[in-house]
């Protein structure tokens, strides 16, 4: 696993095929790449978002992400994953999070690529302060992951 | 005994506080410490608690150098 913070705005996509040389030899093993982006919109119910403060928690944040990861890497049969996550100010089209999963078949990837990402939202220390058009405020909770709520 | 007690976020603005050091007589648990360092500050619903970097739970016993932390609901991702 490759678990890390970012302070600075990073492209996922350099990212990605950084890893997928780094993954030499193992890549012919690999059937599945699953990959989960999060970015900031610039609105949030109903109202327009300038830029997002991420706080997190210095000494818990990357403990609590390698224990996701680990869990998903016992769970299931991968290959790699790498996860980034942004701290600090962030504004609107900014990538936030990266999840992405190698493993040989499609179900593994896909699956542990949709846990990770979910357990993230409900056991890693991030909070998100809003600037927006009518002041500042903290997002008091994540939206659903399910798409029946929307 | 002494204990840090940090809070994150939103309840950074509620208790008005980021951090501070206590001294106890007796024993505690994480919400007797909040109601002892927070006064009429109500604990929001979702809150979570961590004992020196591990989550725990809200009546866990705290001790000597101990730090506990609480956390407003993760909003992350």
């Amino acid at each position: 696993m490759t678990v890390r913070l970012s302070k600075e705005p990073f492209s996922p996509y350099d990212l990605l095929l950084q890893t997928e040389k780094e993954l030499d030899g193992r890549r012919k093993k690999i059937g599945a790449s699953s990959i989960f982006i999060g970015s900031m919109r610039d609105f949030n119910d109903g109202v327009s978002v300038e830029s997002m403060y991420l706080e997190h928690h210095p000494e818990m944040t990357v403990k609590e992400l390698e224990k996701i990861t680990d869990r998903a890497e016992k769970r299931w049969s991968l290959d790699h994953v790498l996860v980034i996550h942004r701290i600090g100010e962030v504004y609107p089209s900014d990538p936030i999070v990266l999840v992405a999963v190698w493993s040989a078949h499609r179900a593994h990837s896909f699956d542990a690529c949709r846990d990770i990402m979910e357990s993230l939202k409900s056991n890693v220390p991030f909070w998100k302060r809003e600037k927006r058009e009518d002041g500042e405020r903290w997002v008091t909770k994540n939206t659903s992951g399910s798409s029946a709520d929307f | 005994m002494s204990i840090k007690v940090k809070f994150f976020a939103s309840l950074t603005d509620l208790v008005g506080m980021k951090e501070i050091d206590v001294e106890f007589e007796s024993q505690l648990n994480v919400i007797n410490v909040w109601q002892s360092v927070c006064g009429t500050a109500q604990m929001p619903v979702g809150c979570l608690y961590a004992i020196n970097h591990d989550y725990c739970e809200p009546d866990q016993l705290l001790k000597d150098g101990d730090e506990v932390a609480y956390f407003p609901p993760l909003t992350g991702g």
